[in-house]
């Protein structure tokens, strides 16, 4: 499939947000945001496009498995992996964030290894009967600064649908919390590479605000 | 931990919104999407946009209401009404609804809700039920009865066990509704709603007869809830989600209070 186009003229490369289609189900939401706060943004499944992108979104729900399956079978994880290596600025959301680590216990499958640790199902004690997957609108706790997280105070929500989240090895790669019936990491990263387990696309205007932030940020920790 | 949501349900006929009482009478009260666009600036937590619409014609208007709806409103919103196949509810989700309510179709063919489940996922697929109270008999020991065509035709199902079906065949949420409740403003139907969401492990949402911001409260407390439909309520100006909102929150339960 060849990328399509958002409007009659061509944006600048740089500035330009390119959405990795990988036919994971939220592009369009994922997109939609992206013009609601007019960000300039297009899908593309060209690994070529990938790689020469300025920024990129990794997008996702469904599984890791099958997403890992398709990244690779189209050739792009490598260009995903390439850009990485290449400090362009990266969002992965939702499966976006659960293929990141070394592996997923989501089908057992490996999964990209950007972040030492594994993407692991939620399981909290039986006694805290709480609902797997855990859907709806539910609070983080910033753990450690970033400037995708500007802003965000206290009692902020998110809207999450997940049953699996990244557990990076290190607490250095962990920047956000949230809880259901146990504690979690919600948002990942590492140096050019940023990632939610929520979905920030359908978290009223907090979410846009980040999406948005992401569309500023030039890859790194300085402000 | 999860907030309890707040659930605006929009009637939909014809691209206009409609509100009817005890599923009767209905009345065109103005444009769907400016009032979704309203409520998501007051803090709505989700939105159900119901298709009361009989023809084919009705259901292209739904699909352009539904893409006018996903394009300026980024919290999760879901589509029922007259949905039959995984088509229609592909359609529909790729026009940008997060979930589809089945209902009507489902008690027909149970194994729709599965197939919607395979296809879109558990987490995407709502099975919406209007219920109505009757004798405990041998074949609803529940005293409730699944009924259907917008609450006109009895279906001589249990409530609690097809609750407990649709749960296992896939349905990722479940809508209770109460015909008996629906448009009275007199509360929900309390002892039904606790008796679904304590049979099974799917959030429940309680719809039909929220008239006062205490009735929201009772149904996500003594109710066991996990999220509270209302409409009339606010569609007629009653009351703000907002205030709804604050109201909860002041009685302690976890409610989202920034957006």
């Amino acid at each position: 499939m060849n990328a399509v186009l958002n409007g009659s003229t061509v944006p600048e490369p740089k500035r330009l947000i390119i959405i990795v289609d990988y036919d994971a189900g939220n592009l369009r939401s994922v997109k939609r945001a992206c013009d609601a706060v007019g960000i300039n943004s297009l899908f593309t499944s060209d690994p070529e496009q990938v790689v020469k992108a300025g920024k990129l979104i990794l997008p996702g729900v469904g599984n890791a498995k099958s997403a890992m399956a398709t990244l690779r079978r189209s050739g792009l994880a490598e260009a995903v992996a390439r850009a990485f290596e290449k400090g362009v600025p990266i969002l992965g959301i939702c499966v976006g964030a659960q293929i990141i680590l070394d592996r997923s216990e989501e089908g057992e499958v490996p999964c990209f290894g950007f972040i030492p640790g594994v993407t692991r199902r939620l399981s909290p004690p039986a006694e805290k009967r709480v609902k797997i997957p855990h859907m709806g609108w539910n609070e983080i706790q910033v753990e450690q600064s970033h400037p995708l997280l500007n802003g965000i105070g206290r009692g902020d929500e998110f809207y999450f649908v997940h049953s699996y989240f990244p557990e990076p090895a290190k607490a250095a790669a962990v920047f956000a919390t949230s809880e259901h019936g146990m504690r979690f990491s919600c948002a990942v990263g590492r140096d050019n590479l940023f990632a939610t387990q929520f979905h920030p696309e359908k978290s009223g205007k907090i979410g846009l605000a980040l999406l948005e932030r992401f569309a500023h940020w030039n890859g790194s920790y300085a402000e | 931990m999860l907030s309890k949501r707040v659930i605006a349900c929009l009637d939909v006929r014809g691209g206009k919104l409609a509100k009817s009482i005890k599923f009767v009478d209905t009345k065109d009260i103005g444009d769907p999407v400016e009032k979704a666009r309203q409520y998501y600036e007051d803090g709505l937590d989700e939105l159900v946009f119901y298709d009361i619409t009989a023809s084919s014609d009705g259901r292209d208007i739904m699909i352009d209401v539904v893409e006018r709806v996903a394009s300026q409103i980024f919290i999760p919103f879901s589509v029922g009404g007259g949905i039959r196949s995984v088509a229609d509810a592909t359609k529909l989700r790729l026009a940008g609804a997060e979930k589809v309510n089945v209902n009507t179709a489902a008690v027909a063919d149970p194994h729709l809700i599965q197939r919607c489940a395979d296809a879109i996922g558990a987490q995407s697929t709502v099975l919406s039920m209007d219920v109505l109270r009757v004798d405990p008999s041998e074949k609803t020991p529940s005293g409730y009865e699944i009924v259907v065509h917008g609450g006109r035709t009895r279906t001589g199902l249990d409530a609690l066990e097809w609750a407990k079906q649709g749960e296992a065949l896939g349905a990722g949420e479940l809508v209770v509704n109460s015909i008996d409740a629906d448009g009275t403003g007199d509360g929900y139907e309390l002892t039904l709603t606790r008796m679904i969401a304590d049979a099974v492990t799917v959030p429940v949402i309680a719809s039909g007869g929220a008239g006062k911001p205490e009735h929201l409260y009772q149904v996500l407390t003594e109710g066991h809830a996990d999220a509270a439909l209302v409409a009339s309520m606010v569609h007629y100006g009653h009351y703000t989600v907002r205030q709804l909102k604050e109201y909860l929150h002041e009685r302690g339960l976890k409610i989202r209070m920034s957006y």
